[in-house]
């Protein structure tokens, strides 16, 4: 965190409401996103108990495993969210709306893709557990599933994987996205619950964030976003129900096993629906927000992230392995890094608010243009060519030497390169600029309007830059060195894979 | 030994007519959790029920275990131990490489009747260090000591394991997944607090019988279910880390005169109780009591202590409660108010001038680009 965001946290502890850290929305937010909520069985490493999901606000479909350890249950109710998700998805695969008929020599992303919307990173982290739980299963022999439920389990290893790609927005946490927009007057621990989080941002009329904060962590009226579930609930609500819909079972009673499964039905969809509306009204101010220059431009990676992996399954490829190799992980890890960075330098320039934490830390500076001299001919060189100065004066603290290489958000193809730092009386510095790029070649025709920064303009400046960095060179697969358990073994699926418990 | 009876009897008072609360490795290394608060550190040395006192002053505790989960955490553990332990001392042998042939399972439960906490206790020493036992490889319900505060606490390890060298390992069964070799990493860092505890009071039960406390590994070993099934697999964990965090606070709270040293002798946290265990203590005057000893509450309390809604009102306006990283972007500064004022301009002393002109520039700049007053 940085001094701003703090100033804004105690400054929202203090008035009782959230206040924005941004002026911009940093991620894409889909026009149809398919919204999920879901607890699990305490206890038990991946059971799920029940999901509401939909890309309808109006129209949630619940799925619930009335025997949360039956292994049978549960891949009937992966085959039925199979059958929601499938289709959202197949939605968004229309070979006839992309450039070419085979996936793989595609010269176009689908127009559109898929964007899941999840509460909280614990309710991400149970639909990788889901995904790795179902994608190795058999469609054929011994403990044979429908061909729906492993490739749901390679979707959804595929959303979780992406994730945790910082730029994309295919797999949102919504508490993440709302906490990186706005600063509560509570901690990050509170924070990850999206009802006291969304209490601080939005809270209903009458009461203040703080007070909305506080109602919101009552698990009666505000039951968890799972899929942790509260306990109070399981031990006085869901525990009798599991209880008679097992005496029912074996008694053969019919008639109460209908009654126990519709109760069971009812109480979970009350656990589960505050969320879905909470999820949904946290869509609507995300909305609300003017989306951020390069939000597109990321949303395009996921097009052709969605595009590819659409080829590669249709292609034949094989499931996400259980752990990448080695060389694998390590290129992973590297464009992590790098997309991460350029993510942090796209926001800075799209956002003044973003930009500002650099202003706080000399890395920017931002003030109004005083004098320019846009005719400057530097005739030093072989060829003579343009290279006008400007001068601004900035309130701002400016650390940067003659001979710092400067950039603009607003000319991002212009450099401009620190000539003099001349403190003024009063009190802003001056700054001069040698500007180069970005206003055409010939010095006979003027620059293009709008390509040099006029006089009284409001400008920054930042040695932020978005430099292309070539990826490090990783060895290859077969000459993984020993350090590293050299070359790995070939991924084999296998019916050890299909065989494995789920129970 | 006057004085540790005076401090005794002090405890006592401050905890009433209620019974002390047996500490067991949760609770305990809760008390590294944070090691910094003073009233947590009496409360508990003297062995007071925290989560009554919280309920009866009106913010009950957060906490709740899941039936499911408790049922699925014994369902587990039986089935590891189940048959003299079979499936465990395979693994073991894989991971400790216990000589196949040295194979014993010992129950130091098994006393008969209904003894007392002393009584097993006892038992479990002779048992881990008399020689006059066959082969032994594996103790089941030992019953360990451990002094917090003023007080013995007695706890209960899911196993010890012992090598042929002769070094000891606590074994932790935990329900909690291992998948494709990963495992929560929070769950891990609960586990090992637990195991450190255990290490601890199986070399201070060592140390007494005149051995060498360096027998016990500060490697323990972590029985989880691999992947989506009920498989257990063994993990090590090192705990030297955790040991050094919790003999630190045990030392802090054996210094219980230092503790109570500020506080009239009459501070109590007695709940009144009637016939019926209903508390009759005004709940005014228990929260007068409370706020007599101060807290040092952190977001991380929520998670660990039954008082933390209380102690969170308290800290309400403090920059702490928003967070540590919070508290040091803000310079360290105490309260939200100081650090507000200081935005708005207030003149800082010499001391605070580097923080107080960040906090200004910070504010013009939300004034510049949001046209928002920091109030």
């Amino acid at each position: 965190m940085t001094v701003l965001t703090a100033l804004a946290r105690a400054a929202a502890a203090t008035t009782g409401r959230a206040l924005p850290t941004k002026t911009r929305r940093h991620v894409h937010v889909s026009s149809r996103p398919l919204v999920l909520v879901a607890v699990q069985l305490a206890g038990e490493a991946c059971a799920p108990l029940a999901v509401l999901v939909g890309d309808d606000r109006d129209k949630p479909r619940l799925l619930v495993v009335h025997e949360p350890r039956n292994r049978t249950q549960r891949f009937e109710f992966a085959a039925d969210l199979a059958a929601i998700v499938l289709p959202y998805l197949d939605g968004y695969s229309d070979d006839d709306a992309a450039g070419a008929a085979d996936p793989v020599e595609r010269s176009e992303p689908y127009p559109d893709a898929p964007q899941l919307l999840v509460p909280n990173l614990p309710t991400a982290a149970f639909l990788r557990l889901l995904g790795r739980s179902t994608r190795f299963r058999r469609t054929e022999g011994e403990y044979a599933v429908p061909a729906s439920v492993p490739l749901l389990g390679r979707w959804l290893t595929y959303f979780a994987e992406r994730g945790e790609v910082s730029p994309s927005a295919q797999l949102l946490a919504m508490t993440a996205v709302l906490a990186d927009h706005w600063a509560t007057g509570q901690s990050a621990t509170e924070d990850a619950n999206l009802g006291a989080l969304l209490g601080w941002i939005d809270p209903p009329g009458g009461m203040t964030g703080h007070e909305a904060a506080r109602a919101a962590e009552d698990p009666v009226r505000f039951p968890p976003a799972g899929p942790v579930t509260d306990p109070a609930f399981d031990n006085e609500v869901l525990d009798p129900i599991l209880q008679a819909m097992h005496e029912a079972t074996l008694t053969g009673d019919r008639a109460r096993l209908g009654r126990a499964r519709a109760e069971m039905d009812r109480a979970l969809r009350s656990q589960l629906e505050p969320t879905w509306a909470l999820l949904w009204r946290a869509v609507d101010l995300l909305r609300g927000l003017p989306a951020a220059a390069h939000v597109e431009q990321r949303w395009l990676s996921d097009r052709w992230s969605f595009t590819n992996q659409v080829g590669w399954i249709r292609g034949g490829g094989a499931p996400q392995a259980r752990r990448d190799s080695a060389v694998a992980a390590a290129r992973r890890l590297a464009r992590l890094e790098r997309e991460q960075q350029r993510l942090a330098v796209e926001r800075a320039y799209d956002d003044p608010l973003v930009m500002a934490e650099y202003r706080m830390t000399g890395e920017a500076f931002t003030g109004t243009v005083i004098e320019t001299q846009p005719d400057r001919v530097d005739t030093t060189g072989k060829k003579a060519v343009r290279r006008p100065w400007i001068t601004v004066a900035t309130t701002d603290e400016v650390l940067f030497e003659s001979g710092a290489v400067l950039t603009s958000p607003a000319r991002t193809r212009q450099a401009a390169t620190v000539k003099e730092v001349v403190p003024a009386q009063d009190g802003r510095t001056q700054v001069v600029l040698e500007l180069k790029g970005g206003m055409g070649q010939s010095l006979r025709t003027p620059p293009p309007p709008g390509s040099l920064p006029d006089l009284g303009e409001w400008i920054t400046y930042t040695s932020l830059t978005d430099d292309f960095q070539r990826e490090p060179k990783f060895p290859d697969l077969e000459n993984t060195p020993w350090t590293h358990g050299g070359p790995p073994q070939e991924y084999v699926p296998s019916n050890d894979d299909a065989a494995e418990d789920w129970s | 030994m006057n004085s540790d009876y005076l401090a005794g009897m002090r405890l006592d008072r401050l905890r009433g007519r209620a019974l002390p609360v047996n500490h067991n490795a949760r609770t305990i290394s809760a008390l590294a959790a944070n090691p910094g608060c003073p009233r947590r550190s009496l409360m508990d040395a003297a062995g007071v029920d925290k989560q009554k006192i919280a309920a009866h002053v009106g913010y009950p505790a957060p906490f709740g275990q899941s039936v499911f989960a408790i049922t699925r955490g014994n369902v587990f553990e039986a089935r590891v131990k189940e048959n003299g332990a079979a499936q465990l001392l395979t693994l073991l042998r894989d991971h400790l490489g216990l000589d196949v042939s040295e194979v014993g399972y010992t129950d130091l439960g098994d006393a008969g009747g209904n003894p007392s906490r002393e009584l097993r206790h006892v038992r479990t020493r002779h048992g881990l260090i008399g020689q006059d036992h066959g082969p032994r490889t594996l103790f089941d319900h030992p019953l360990l000591r451990l002094r917090v505060g003023g007080r013995h606490a007695y706890l209960e390890p899911d196993l010890i394991a012992l090598r042929l060298d002769g070094s000891f390992h606590v074994i932790e069964i935990k329900s909690f997944p291992v998948i494709d070799g990963q495992a929560d990493p929070a769950k891990v860092a609960a586990a090992a607090i637990q195991s450190a505890v255990y290490v601890r009071a199986l070399r201070d039960l060592i140390a007494e019988a005149g051995s060498d406390p360096g027998r016990v590994s500060h490697e323990t070993i972590l029985i989880a279910p691999k992947d989506f099934a009920s498989q257990p697999v063994a993990t090590s964990l090192d705990v030297r880390k955790q040991l050094g965090v919790l003999d630190r606070q045990l030392v802090r709270m054996t210094n219980v005169e230092d503790m109570l040293e500020p506080f009239p002798e009459t501070l109590t946290f007695d709940l009144d109780p009637d016939e019926d265990g209903t508390p009759r203590r005004p709940p005014e005057e228990l929260a007068a009591a409370i706020s007599l000893v101060p807290a040092n509450y952190a977001p991380e309390c929520l998670a660990t202590c039954e008082l933390c809604f209380a102690c969170r009102d308290e800290a309400a306006g403090s920059t702490g409660a928003l967070g540590k990283s919070v508290r040091e972007d803000l310079g360290g500064i105490d309260y939200n108010a100081q650090a507000l004022a200081l935005a708005r301009g207030q003149l800082p002393s010499a001391e605070r001038a580097e923080i107080a002109a960040q906090l200004l520039r910070a504010a013009q700049l939300r004034e510049q680009l949001l046209g928002e007053e920091i109030q």
